[in-house]
This record gives C-alpha cells, structure tokens and sequence, in this order.
C-alpha cells in the first residue's frame, strides 16, 4: 500500500464528506442533487480502491446515473428547481438539537472506527490476501457472481420481485385519480 | 486503510441524520436518505475488503433496494404534491397533535 494510494483514498474522502455538507447546505434542490452526485462519484472511487471494482461500476451507473436523474426529473416535474419558496431550514432550535443528535449519534461510531481500535481488528479472521492487488487482466466480477448466484441466490430472486412491486406501486401511487 | 473507510462512512451517515432532521423541503430529506444508504454501503464494502466477497453482494443488493425505495418514494412525493400543493414538510401536519 503505498503512500499516493492512501492519500488518493483519503483525498476521495475528505471530498465526500466535503460535498455532503455542502449537499444538506443548499438552498437549490438542483445544486444539492448536483453535490449529492459529487458525493457518490467520490465513493464509487473508494470502492474500487478497496477492492470492489464492479460495486464502484455499478454505483456510477445506478446511483449517478439513474437514480440522480430521477431526483432530476421530479424537480423539474413539481417546478421546485428555484430558490425561493420552499427549501429553508428548520428553526434555529431545531438546528440545534438535531446537530447535537447528530453529534450523539457519531460519538459511539467514532469509538468503533477510530484509526487503531482494537475492537476492529478482533472481531473476525482477516482473509489471508487482505491488501493483495489484481493483477492487470484478471476477472474481478466472477468472484462477485460466485457468492451472488449460489450463496445469496434466494436474496437475488427475491430482489426482482421487489424490483417489480416497486414499479407497479410507483405507477399506481404516480396516476393521476381525477379522471 | 479500513478505519478510515469506516471513519468517512460514520461521518456521512451523521451527515445524512443531520440533513434529515434539518431540512424541510421534502426532496432533499428524501436525499439525504439515500446519503444514509451510501454511507452503509461503504461500511459493507471496506468490510468486505477483510473478510470476503459477501459484502460486496450486500451492498449490491442494497443498491436494489435503494433504486425500489427511489421509485416509490417519489412517486408519494408527487401524489403529496398534487394533494397539498407544497413540497415543504413544515406544510404537511395533519397528523400533529
């Protein structure tokens, strides 16, 4: 693990973090959409440092790409894409506590993720090839295909008919009922 | 390397409860959802970096649920739109006491 390669990765994520804050910032649903994307090109990039180069393909794709335009296109659809009017932030008491919540709720996940906790590294066996680079050409989907369709093939079929419930119900919440 | 990537994912999850409980219009607490269900993912996936392929397969799987749970919510946010004629949550409160 060389040197440029950690600082690349904490490079990415001090940029996620960076245009997340700018993202619940904003006042315009369009910018804050706009950083939301910012947010997960940045992590698309540090999954594909980790080792998971097909879940860093796929959230281009699906979170970038279809899902944002999505968001894109409701704003459009509901005429939200102006400043003004809607968009301001709770009252100042509100701000607060839920700062102070949000402070509350980092506070234990520190604890568990800090750089060098103990509590990490004893939970399970680390596989043995931690940290091993793939060679140039080597296929690093069927590894991914494996688990997916013989351990997790009742979780995969059962993602498809989520898939179509979800498109059923997003056509029947969406119609029009004046008619 | 992981630590990190646990650190950054503790901090954008913070980050996502605070845009849900700060914001009013509904679009972005919507978003700030799906900035909750990315920081997760990065949590399965530097997992995954240590103790194999799985978790990899969760956080696709995640992804599905996250693309289901885009169409249906925001196809509630336009029937909610077109009965109250306001994106602003602070609007929607018949059901406050």
């Amino acid at each position: 693990m060389t040197l440029f390669f950690q600082f690349t990765f904490y490079l990415f994520g001090l940029i996620a973090v960076a245009s997340s804050a700018l993202f619940i910032t904003r006042k315009n649903p369009v910018a804050a959409a706009l950083w939301l994307v910012n947010v997960m090109i940045s992590l698309a990039a540090m999954y594909i440092m980790l080792g998971a180069q097909f879940v860093g393909i796929v959230q281009v794709i699906i979170y970038a790409g279809a899902i944002m335009v999505v968001f894109l296109f409701v704003v459009m659809l509901l005429n939200l894409g102006r400043a003004d009017g809607v968009g301001d932030l709770s009252g100042i008491g509100w701000r607060l506590a839920a700062g102070l919540a949000g402070l509350m709720m980092l506070a234990p996940l520190m604890m568990v993720a800090r750089p060098g906790s103990r509590l990490l590294g004893s939970l399970l066996p680390v596989r043995p090839d931690y940290g091993a680079v793939p060679p140039p050409g080597a296929n690093v989907i069927t590894p991914v295909a494996e688990v997916f369709f013989r351990n997790q093939l009742l979780a995969f079929e059962a993602s498809s008919i989520l898939l179509l419930a979800a498109v059923v119900g997003a056509v029947v919440l969406a119609k029009r009922s004046d008619r | 390397m992981i630590p990190e990537a646990l650190f950054f994912s503790a901090v954008l999850f913070t980050i996502g409860v605070v845009g849900v409980l700060t914001r009013r219009n509904v679009l972005i607490v919507f978003m700030s959802v799906e900035l909750m269900l990315n920081a997760v993912n990065l949590s399965l996936v530097s997992f995954s970096a240590l103790y194999g392929v799985t978790g990899q397969v969760l956080a696709i799987l995640v992804m599905t649920v996250a693309a289901a749970e885009a169409a249906v919510g925001l196809a509630i946010i336009i029937a909610v739109f077109r009965h109250f004629q306001t994106a602003d949550l602070a609007n929607v409160n018949i059901l406050k006491g």
